[in-house]
């Protein structure tokens, strides 16, 4: 990830201003910043979203190919992950250097889907054993400035939600064989159910406390983060730890508690029905544009 | 960008640049190297700025020739990713500035914020060390690092600046720190000209929201109104 340089007495101030639940910029240690979410912002793929967290920018494009499915599970389409660090981001990105952030996330987003609920699969399903759905999921950085695993589990949600994968109609063509027909009208498609995706919470320990949504500034001191990812009903599909530093395993359970009150707003938000340009203040201020419905 | 006309003479400002420093800027930098006699320092401009072994004042405020001992012993002054306020003494051929911090006012900076913003938003003044009335001061570095720190109780004039406080910073003055540095943000994302009487204003129309609120577009569009106003008023 990109990084910046801190001096001791800045590191000082910052642990300080966690301590006493006042950072840098004014937030609470559980405060979001402002975030901006654009759905169908691709025309030529079948879903897509942008969203920008402060500075951090992520595109989400969400393709649709017919493929054939995993042989362990013949009644199931899947999804393929791809992330890709342009050099947009930051100079650390240029040529290969953007690599290895972009496996650790797809390794993380395949992780965090790989359960029963976050998505319909049995959905994804044209013929069993032979054709089914196949998601192909690219996720763009665009603009690097803390807390990528968030943007990024937002974008896909509301990328995922906008996707519009076209109806097929079986039939046998002259040999026996089958043939797939996709229907030629743009708006007879199937959505998918989007509630149960799960959205990433990246708590980083900052001194003895956790911060929410961390700036380039505090990871610098921090040494070590969770990732929590879950869904709105509360369960948790995905824990991991990232950094060098140890965590406590009681600090663990007090970051699995708080971890509890930022996402119910936070995903149930994506439940209201939209309407243009709300501001939903349950702490966390999302505003949406070009979407159609987000229900 | 801002036009400049010489008789026949057009010249152009660009209203985001990197920073071309001339003699007698003040700017805050960032220790990025330390070499031989020598600490590189990032200054927002093209090259990087060069801060001579000569030209800091040694702690205990000694004036005497630099020895070797000196030399081996940079990085206890000044290490990499600290935090310095200097001048520009003179421009290399190639554009690169050499600092120095030969007063007392310049040096090493201790606990507070940086903000990064464009050169081109900060006003040229005869000083650009503020102490606001709201009870922190404020470095308006030419290069567009803003600096935002509590007003020191006492000046500890014998450290020569080398001296950084470890003090926790007390909550009111952190308050006022973070709501300046969202006004400065807010200011600067809407190119208002940021100089001691700007940000004061800016500050005391933000007194009405929450510090996080600041950051909101909606918000920000508001004060930056009612500042620009009061900076219309003040001039007419």
């Amino acid at each position: 990830m990109a990084t910046v340089q801190v001096s001791e007495a800045e590191k000082v101030y910052i642990l300080h201003g966690v301590r006493d639940d006042l950072r840098v910029d004014g937030r609470g240690c559980e405060d979001y910043r402002h975030m901006e979410i654009e759905t169908d912002v691709v025309s030529n793929t079948d879903g897509s979203a942008k969203v920008s967290l402060g500075h951090t920018d992520v595109l989400v494009g969400v393709k649709a190919e017919i493929g054939k499915p995993r042989p362990m599970v013949p009644h199931e389409g899947y999804l393929e992950f791809f992330v890709d660090c342009s050099a947009n981001a930051t100079p650390e990105f240029e040529g290969r250097g953007g690599d290895e952030l972009g496996v650790e996330l797809s390794n993380t987003l395949y992780k965090v889907f790989n359960n029963r609920s976050s998505i319909d699969l049995k959905s994804l399903c044209i013929s069993p054993g032979e054709h089914c759905w196949v998601l192909y999921v690219d996720v763009l950085l665009l603009q690097c400035d803390g807390n990528l695993f968030d943007a990024i589990s937002v974008a896909i949600k509301a990328a995922l939600f906008n996707t519009k994968i076209p109806k097929v109609h079986l039939s046998e063509n002259e040999e026996g064989g089958k043939e797939i027909e996709l229907s030629d009208d743009p708006y007879d498609c199937m959505r998918l159910n989007v509630e149960n995706v799960p959205c990433i919470v990246t708590l980083c320990k900052v001194g003895y406390r956790h911060v929410v949504d961390a700036t380039l500034q505090e990871k610098a001191c921090s040494v070590a983060s969770l990732i929590i990812s879950v869904t709105h009903k509360g369960t948790i599909t995905c824990v991991r730890k990232v950094g060098g530093g140890s965590l406590d395993p009681e600090s663990i359970f007090e970051m699995t508690e708080v971890r509890q009150d930022p996402p119910p707003p936070y995903s149930s938000s994506c439940h209201l029905p939209f309407r243009p340009s709300q501001h939903i203040s349950t702490g966390f201020p999302v505003r949406r544009s070009n979407c159609n419905r987000f229900v | 960008g801002e036009v400049e006309r010489v008789n026949k003479l057009i010249c152009v400002r660009p209203l985001k640049t990197r920073f071309n420093g001339e003699v007698g800027d003040v700017v805050v930098g960032r220790i990025t190297e330390v070499q031989q006699k020598r600490w590189k320092v990032e200054t927002n401009s093209r090259l990087d700025s060069v801060l001579l072994l000569s030209s800091v004042n040694l702690p205990g405020g000694e004036l005497r020739r630099r020895s070797a001992e000196d030399e081996l012993t940079m990085r206890d002054y000044l290490q990499e990713g600290d935090l310095i306020s200097a001048e520009v003494q003179s421009v290399f051929s190639d554009g690169a500035l050499s600092l120095h911090t030969r007063s007392l006012k310049y040096g090493k900076l201790g606990q507070g914020v940086l903000v990064q913003l464009s050169p081109s938003l900060i006003k040229r003044q005869k000083t650009h060390f503020h102490n606001l009335p709201c009870g922190t001061s404020i470095i308006l570095g030419n290069n567009g690092f803003v600096w935002l720190y509590p007003t020191p109780g006492q000046q500890d004039e014998e450290a020569g600046g080398y001296y950084t406080s470890l003090e926790p910073v007390s909550l009111s003055d952190r308050e006022v720190i973070s709501r300046l540095r969202n006004c400065l943000l807010a200011l600067a994302a809407h190119k208002v000209l940021l100089y001691d009487t700007s940000v004061l204003y800016c500050y005391e129309s933000s007194l009405p929201h929450q510090i996080k609120d600041i950051l909101k577009p909606e918000v920000m569009e508001e004060i930056v109104m009612v500042t620009r106003q009061k900076l219309v008023e003040q001039e007419g």
